[in-house]
């Protein structure tokens, strides 16, 4: 499973700002600390705050602030903002009922896909931070 | 002022809470299925099978079940947590957690070093909460097919 540019930064971000919902840190501050593309990320920020995970604070010291809810938003509600995980067979018949070998494939892209999304529709913004915060720890305690 | 939650071993005298606690097994079948697993897992006192219940106020509100299971599959001795419920109105103040945490305690205690359940892939709930615990998918596969 490859995620996209869009939906990996976008939870990047999420989970940047969720980890600490007082803070407020600009697509910059953001960009900075994963080393992704500030001007690809701005783009994204826009589509989180339409969904309403994130808030634009204006002003001086401005930037966004987590708005959503951790205990609820989970991996896949922040990716299917930005894809729809259905894998897709790039053959020129897609849809063609009569090929029994097409229907297998597609039956087996289908397992795999439910998999994926049992998975990522499982794990919460609030259980992926938790997890987050043991492996920081982990690292530091082995440096 | 919250009443305090206790969790102990699940006693004969259970029964009726448990059943009145579970939302799966079909209401005519509950009481031959429950007697069956009180038989095993309650009366039966064996050291690596445990059946615990939360107490609040003296209200069964939660169970648990998890025992020891060894070589299915090719499987070294792990612990397995088969049964799990919280009354939908304690939910929310960490009961099944807390269950959970005892439930692994005592079966760390029987020298298993990994826990698992089963989990219907629809049941977002359910499988947020394990997940929640720390659970993620394990190396085995659930397979199935209808039989013909």
């Amino acid at each position: 499973m490859k995620l996209n540019k869009a939906s990996l930064f976008a939870l990047i971000a999420v989970l940047e700002l969720a980890g600490d919902t007082a803070k407020q840190l600009s697509t910059t501050d953001i960009a900075q600390k994963h080393g992704i593309s500030a001007h690809h990320l701005a783009k994204i920020m826009r589509n989180l705050t339409h969904a309403g995970l994130v808030q634009a604070v204006r002003g001086a010291g401005g930037g966004y602030r987590f708005s959503g809810n951790v205990r609820r938003t989970t991996l896949l509600d922040v990716i299917q903002l930005f894809e729809t995980l259905e894998s897709e067979l790039d053959i020129p018949h897609w849809g063609s009922d009569g090929d029994p070998i097409i229907v297998e494939l597609q039956s087996i892209t289908s397992e795999i896909d439910n998999l994926t999304k049992a998975v990522l529709d499982t794990i919460t913004l609030a259980t992926a931070l938790k997890n987050t915060r043991i492996r920081a720890e982990l690292m530091t305690n082995s440096a | 002022m919250k009443e305090q939650i206790s969790i102990r071993d699940a006693m004969a005298s259970d029964l009726d809470a448990v059943i009145t606690l579970d939302q799966w097994a079909p209401m005519e079948e509950k009481p031959t299925y429950w007697s069956e697993v009180f038989d095993h897992y309650v009366r039966r006192n064996k050291t690596d099978r445990f059946f615990l219940v939360a107490e609040s106020g003296n209200i069964v509100v939660g169970f648990i079940i998890g025992e020891v299971r060894a070589w299915e599959f090719g499987s070294p001795p792990c612990g397995w947590v088969f049964a799990l419920a919280v009354s939908p109105e304690s939910r929310q103040l960490g009961i099944g957690q807390k269950m959970f945490e005892e439930i692994s305690k005592r079966l760390k205690q029987t020298g298993v070093t990994t826990v698992r359940t089963m989990v219907d892939r629809d049941d977002k709930l359910t499988l947020s909460f394990f997940r929640s615990l720390g659970l993620c998918t394990g190396k085995y596969l659930e397979l199935e097919k209808q039989i013909d």
